[in-house]
């Protein structure tokens, strides 16, 4: 058991709070790279959504929607990472303060 | 083809009503729950995890998204797909960077985080603004689309449809606070949900279910152009820019921010964000199928005839694959769709007035609870009748561009400060006024002198200000101000507060 303040200078709380932006800013930077990826791919190479992949199907279709699941992915990647490994961390974390 | 929209049907007026009873009904279980604050704002944070997915999806769906969007791809085709993918990818952003400590460190705004280790006054004032403002251009931009769509579909006239919107919502928020919000934004979740799919289905049914097939009918109707980007994204700043604003403009929207409160901690705030999302994308995966086939089964001709923006593309499919019975179903569903969202706008603007400006700037957080009750059902009265107002006042005007700079002026002005107070140590309290004031105000100078109002709105030429959207540079420009202004002077007191708050913000230890 310690004090409120005991934790607050503790190695784990840091370790925490940083595993915790590393994961953000991992996953936010893949957002980025996801979404700005395709809005620069349209304005610079038009010619490659409009490739066909099917009688008239083009590529920009199925890459249109993949950028939708991709984000949904990375949603639900954070959140399986932050119900297990995060929140496990907060409640040892949390057994550990006096109240 | 031959329509009866405008005219008011039996089976529009039927389903209108009963969707009007149900929610009432739900105000009415609602409003006999709803006596604190707690209540009021937040629903005693009684909302589960799945019910908070389904309100953020029926909060953040509006008309312009199912109408809008499923018009601009039977007009524009592919170039409504690319605008479609930007309203999804606020919410991983959400997801990542703010969404626990928004829920650990608030209470019922998201000014309770910007101002929790700041001075309350000036920092709840200026949040005031942005939000605010932010509500304001969303609701003027509700309103008048929901009077001439209602206009449109009902042919009822353009005030009694802004009246009607303003008096129902009213009801709902007045009486049932965030409770009853909450039900109605999931009842329309609900019906936007299936309504949808049933139309998704149809039109695939139409082509064997194969949209490869649809895709060649789009084709051969239309040319392969409506298939490839066409001229929505030529300019790559330009592109950027508006993608930055409906990325992070969802981060400071203050009527989904304050969803946040109704679950009861942050582990449920983040499955809901999860399941929203879910929602979210779902719909905007398949709106593209609705608009296609409205393109080849209505026709453009059709659509546009009837409103030049296509907003009647989605109804007038409706119709002619599942008659008028089916048209009264996505009329009233649509209808729904604007109750919900100017709703929930509403109990955010109010929050505003009344938790930020008067309990926390006059009453300095000493007010009793049922005072606090009094004054936030009054602000709510306020908002209301201001919303009506501004729907008349605006009726005839091009409003496109309103949920546009909303979005703008959220990302400028709200985001950057409550992104800035959660990570920052040394964020000061001149830092974030600086920030929010110059968020607000260069987005809106920025936006009049843009194409978007100087060329389009106000006829001129040219454009001073090359950008149709100007998040790039005012957002950026009030992340460099909160920087500065908090570098020059430091605030040891919020410093300190700094790290006392991480027991609360990142294990939830206090949290309310």
């Amino acid at each position: 058991m310690q004090s409120a303040r005991e934790m607050l200078e503790s190695k784990e709380l840091k370790n925490l709070v940083r595993r915790k932006w590393i994961v953000s800013v991992v996953l936010t930077a893949c957002l980025f790279v996801l979404y700005y990826g395709f809005i620069l791919l349209i304005a610079l190479d038009k010619a490659f959504l409009a490739r066909r992949i099917g009688e008239h199907t083009t590529l920009g279709i199925p890459i249109g929607a993949g950028v939708i699941v991709l984000s949904w992915v990375l949603t639900a990647a954070y959140v399986l990472w932050a119900n297990n490994s995060y929140d496990s961390s907060v409640d040892d974390l949390k057994r550990q303060v006096r109240k | 083809m031959e329509t009866t929209l405008g005219t008011p049907t039996l089976s529009a007026i039927s389903f209108f009503f009963l969707i009007v009873a149900l929610t009432l009904a739900i105000t009415y279980w609602a409003a006999k729950k709803t006596r604190s604050t707690r209540e009021f704002y937040a629903a005693g944070r009684s909302i589960s995890a799945f019910q908070n997915g389904l309100a953020l999806a029926g909060d953040y769906m509006s008309a312009a998204s199912f109408l809008g969007i499923a018009g601009l791809v039977s007009l524009k085709g592919y170039d409504g797909m690319i605008y479609a993918t930007g309203w999804l990818v606020g919410w991983p952003a959400l997801m990542f960077l703010i969404a626990e400590p928004l829920r650990n460190l608030g209470k019922y705004t998201f000014a309770d985080v910007v101002a929790f280790r700041l001075r309350q006054t000036p920092v709840r004032i200026a949040s005031a603004i942005g939000g605010i403002l932010t509500v304001l251009l969303y609701t003027i931009a509700q309103m008048v689309g929901a009077g001439n769509l209602i206009k449109l579909m009902f042919g009822i006239s353009y005030e009694l449809a802004v009246i009607l919107v303003g008096a129902v919502m009213l009801a709902y928020v007045l009486f049932g606070g965030m409770i009853a919000t909450t039900w109605v934004q999931i009842v329309k979740a609900v019906l936007l949900l299936v309504g949808v799919t049933i139309l998704t289905l149809l039109v695939l049914a139409q082509f064997g279910f194969s949209p490869g097939n649809l895709y060649t009918a789009v084709s051969t109707g239309l040319g392969q152009e409506a298939l490839e980007p066409g001229g929505l994204v030529t300019n790559p700043l330009d592109a950027v820019s508006l993608g930055l604003a409906l990325m992070f403009g969802l981060l400071g929207l203050p009527h989904i921010l304050m969803r946040f409160y109704t679950v009861p901690d942050a582990k449920a705030a983040r499955k809901s964000v999860l399941y929203a999302t879910g929602f979210i994308g779902y719909f905007y995966i398949i709106i593209p199928v609705v608009g296609f086939g409205a393109s080849v089964l209505v026709g453009r001709e059709v659509i546009s005839a009837i409103d030049k923006g296509g907003n009647m593309a989605a109804p007038l499919l409706a119709e002619s694959l599942g008659g008028t019975l089916f048209l009264g179903f996505i009329a009233a569903v649509a209808f729904a769709t604007i109750l919900a969202v100017v709703a929930g706008l509403t109990l955010a603007g109010a929050s505003a007035l009344s938790h930020d400006i008067y309990v926390n700037v006059v009453k300095h957080g000493q007010a009793a609870e049922s005072e606090q009750v009094k004054v936030a059902r009054i602000s709510t009265v306020v908002f209301g009748v201001l919303a009506v107002l501004l729907g008349m006042l605006f009726k005839d005007q091009n409003v496109a561009f309103m949920v546009g700079l909303a979005f703008a002026v959220a990302c400028s002005a709200n985001f950057p400060s409550l992104l800035l107070s959660i990570v920052w140590k040394r964020f000061t309290t001149a830092g974030a006024v600086g920030s929010i004031l110059t968020g607000a105000f260069l987005s809106v100078f920025l936006i009049v002198i843009s194409p978007t109002v100087w060329v389009d709105v106000l006829g001129n030429e040219t454009a001073p200000f090359p950008l149709r959207n100007p998040a790039i540079i005012s957002m950026t420009a009030a992340f460099l101000v909160g920087f500065a202004v908090s570098l020059l002077r430091r605030e040891p007191g919020a410093e300190a507060k700094f790290e006392d708050e991480k027991l609360r913000t990142y294990l939830g230890i206090g949290a309310e």
